[in-house]
């Protein structure tokens, strides 16, 4: 029997399995486990929270993350229809009302069934009525292989374009946790795009007891030859790249957004006045969004900075494909990145 | 502060009908004479963008606004002004609003038909056309969360607005948390141009409550007797915990579609059938009839309201318009989100 334990967890390529081994390890946390707790520690601190989504309640989401919420908090892990536009609708009802709801979309791909409600009425409550609108819309988003076009997509240059919302696109198990926190505290809506891809591989030694607050870029690498802006999964191609790089002798720095909207300008202006190139990299579309606005930002108010065109990475202008070999050309990697970088570097 | 008297509520709690029918009559007169009032404004190029009217859907919507108390919570459409002015929406917000004053609820922000007081259970519509319905769901769900027993909710839809996903979504949401809502669709035989014919296919919408397992009704919504019995009934089940009542009104809408629309395409036909009457007039001639006020009352009443109307529309146009100088361009209620 014991003899099987090892292989499958190497057949997962997973570092450690805490559960087996808590006993003798530290414990690891998961970017999962990570969205798991802040729910857990929203619910409990505020009476004002409850969470509502498609198989939220004793299932525990598609993805788990509510998992075992609805028996410790009877009555606020609720199981909603299929019905993103009224599942989002009756969320700034209650939250106009007092209540802090918590909305999970199965996957973020769904959330545009519920879109008219999110752009037009919740983005607009404050503005309109002076009344807030604090309801928090998690999206799991981003590809994994054989996801294919509807379980894959990165939404989150759509919703920044509309004013009122917030847009958090945490990459870290530390930034999952405390920035789901801050969202379900923040007045206004807040569209969370947690990433699929990190959900399960990426794991830390614990929970943060501090954060940054949103709307702040953190510098995850410090280098002085080129800047790479990136958030959300692509920050860790970007790290990867960036090391591929230091062993050619290049020091790249690599910005973590962590917020897309807000969107921390001053820190990547302050980085491209230091490295005078910078590379923005998405996992989104290509025509607009994150890496657009930021390269926008940069030409408008830093173009004195710049020692070479600014660069941008995202994926390919097509659907999110299917197979596992198209799947992972269709997005940045780490090796496209380390490519852009030498390209941007010779310029 | 405001420099008009409303219509009088009733000084005790009037459990008469009678009394009931006058009050609501009386909110209907205002509301249609104050719409004619912004329509002629309209014509005169006083007012920035469409205006709407709920001529023909008074009665309907006067029962929906009166049926509603403190607590409750109304998600009055363009054809409500009656249903507003009967929950307790001043006519300066209407004014106030219509003028774009910075005064009003909407400061400029937002016109017309698109105003309200979410805090007072007034929500301010959005346009697209069975949205609110949730949001009313939500309202009522948290009033569960919450322990506050007993209140309702209210939405009105044209039929028009049946054939939306979103009104579907929040009819069967309704359903399935059995909540306290009203919904309320009128019938107006036209959809902006758009006749039933092209808009539906079943015999009745009220088919449609078996559907999702909710109580239907029907009504004329041409007599306001029948609209203040069956809504008063419908919202008295809801808060009673009989879940979700859809109500079907049936009528014909008697203006265009806004005011810039001559609805020259409203077939002469439904204009003679009994649910192309005025509201109005059916409802004052039963006042008469009943002797529940006399002629010269009726006019005393009618010039009341226009004399409340001049004098909101008076204030209206003396408040100051929106300054872009003096705006605050912050969308966020968390000022330090805000990019500017
Ligand atoms: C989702 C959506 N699509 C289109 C419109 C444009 N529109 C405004 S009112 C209207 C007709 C509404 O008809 P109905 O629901 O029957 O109400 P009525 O105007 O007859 O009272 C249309 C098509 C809209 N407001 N919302």
């Amino acid at each position: 029997m014991c003899l099987f334990i090892p292989a499958i967890i190497r057949g997962l390529s997973l570092p450690v399995s805490f559960s087996l081994h808590s006993e003798l390890l530290p414990t690891l946390i998961t970017y999962l486990e990570a969205i798991r707790e802040a729910l857990a520690k929203a619910l409990n601190d505020d009476p004002r929270v409850y969470i509502y989504g498609q198989d939220v309640g004793f299932f525990g989401g598609a993805f788990k993350a509510t998992k075992g919420l609805s028996q410790r908090f009877p009555g606020r892990v609720i199981d909603s229809p299929i019905s993103e536009d009224a599942m989002v609708g009756s969320a700034i009802g209650a939250s106009i009302q007092g209540m802090r709801p918590i909305i999970e979309m199965q996957f973020a791909d769904f959330s545009t069934v519920g879109f008219n409600q999110i752009v037009n009425q919740a983005a607009t409550m404050f503005w309109r009525t002076g009344v807030a609108c604090p309801i928090t819309i998690r999206l799991p988003c981003g590809g994994t292989s054989g996801s294919g076009p509807f379980h894959s997509q990165s939404l989150e240059g759509i919703y920044s374009q509309y004013p009122g919302l917030v847009v958090l696109t945490p990459a870290t198990v530390e930034d999952a946790y405390s920035m789901l926190l801050a969202a379900v505290e923040c007045d206004d809506p807040v569209i969370f795009c947690e990433h699929k891809y990190l959900y399960y591989h990426l794991k830390a030694d614990g929970l943060p007891n501090e954060a940054l607050p949103i709307g702040k870029a953190r510098i995850t690498r410090a280098g002085r030859d080129a800047t790479v802006v990136t958030y959300s999964a692509m920050l860790h191609e970007c790290l990867a790249a960036a090391e591929e790089l230091a062993g050619e002798g290049w020091e790249i720095e690599v910005i973590d957004l962590r917020s897309v909207k807000p969107l921390d300008t001053d820190t990547v202006l302050a980085s491209v006045a230091r490295t005078g190139r910078v590379l923005a990299v998405g996992e989104a579309w290509p025509w607009g969004g994150v890496t657009a606005e930021v390269l926008a930002r940069i030409a408008s108010e830093g173009f004195n900075l710049l020692d070479a065109p600014p660069m941008r990475l995202n994926a390919k202008d097509t659907p999110v494909p299917f197979h596992p070999n198209l799947w992972g050309t269709h997005r940045p990697t780490a090796k496209t990145i380390a490519d852009a970088l030498r390209s941007l570097l010779r310029l | 502060m405001l420099p008009t008297t409303p219509v009088p509520h009733p000084t005790s709690k009037a459990s008469d009908f009678s009394e009931t029918f006058r009050r609501a009559y009386r909110w209907m007169l205002l509301a249609r004479l104050a719409e004619e009032k912004m329509a002629s404004l309209y014509r005169a190029g006083k007012i920035t963008g469409g205006v709407f009217l709920g001529k023909g859907q008074e009665a309907i919507s006067v029962a929906t606004g009166i049926a509603l108390r403190d607590g409750d919570v109304f998600a009055p459409l363009i054809r409500d002004q009656a249903g507003r002015l009967a929950f307790g929406e001043s006519l300066l917000d209407f004014t106030l609003t219509y003028m774009g004053a910075r005064s009003g609820p909407m400061r400029g922000r937002d016109g017309n038909v698109h105003r309200g007081r979410p805090r007072e259970g007034m929500l301010p519509m959005i346009s697209h056309l069975g949205a609110m319905v949730s949001v009313v769901n939500g309202i009522l769900m948290a009033n569960r969360f919450q322990g506050r027993l007993g209140s309702v909710g209210a939405a009105s839809l044209g039929e028009g607005a049946t054939s939306t996903g979103a009104f579907h979504e929040a009819l069967n949401q309704a359903a399935v948390e059995k909540l306290p809502l009203i919904l309320v669709i009128t019938n107006n035989q036209y959809s902006y141009s758009t006749p039933n014919s092209r808009q539906f296919a079943c015999a009745d919408l009220v088919d449609k409550a078996a559907g999702y397992g909710v109580s239907g009704h029907t009504v004329d919504g041409t007599d306001l007797a029948d609209c203040l019995k069956l809504i008063g009934n419908a919202v008295e089940c809801a808060r009673a915990g009989g879940g979700p009542q859809l109500v079907i009104a049936t009528s014909l809408r008697l203006v265009g579609h806004g005011e810039h629309d001559d609805s020259h395409y409203v077939s002469a036909h439904l204009r003679e059938m009994p649910l192309g009457r005025d509201c109005l007039t059916v409802a004052e001639s039963r006042i008469l009839s009943e002797s529940w006020a006399d002629k010269v009352t009726l006019d005393s009443w009618h010039r009341d309201s226009l004399h409340q109307i001049e004098e909101a529309v008076a204030y209206s146009t003396r408040e100051a318009a929106p300054d872009p100088a003096q705006e605050d361009w912050c969308a966020y209620s968390s000022r330090q989100l805000s990019e500017g």
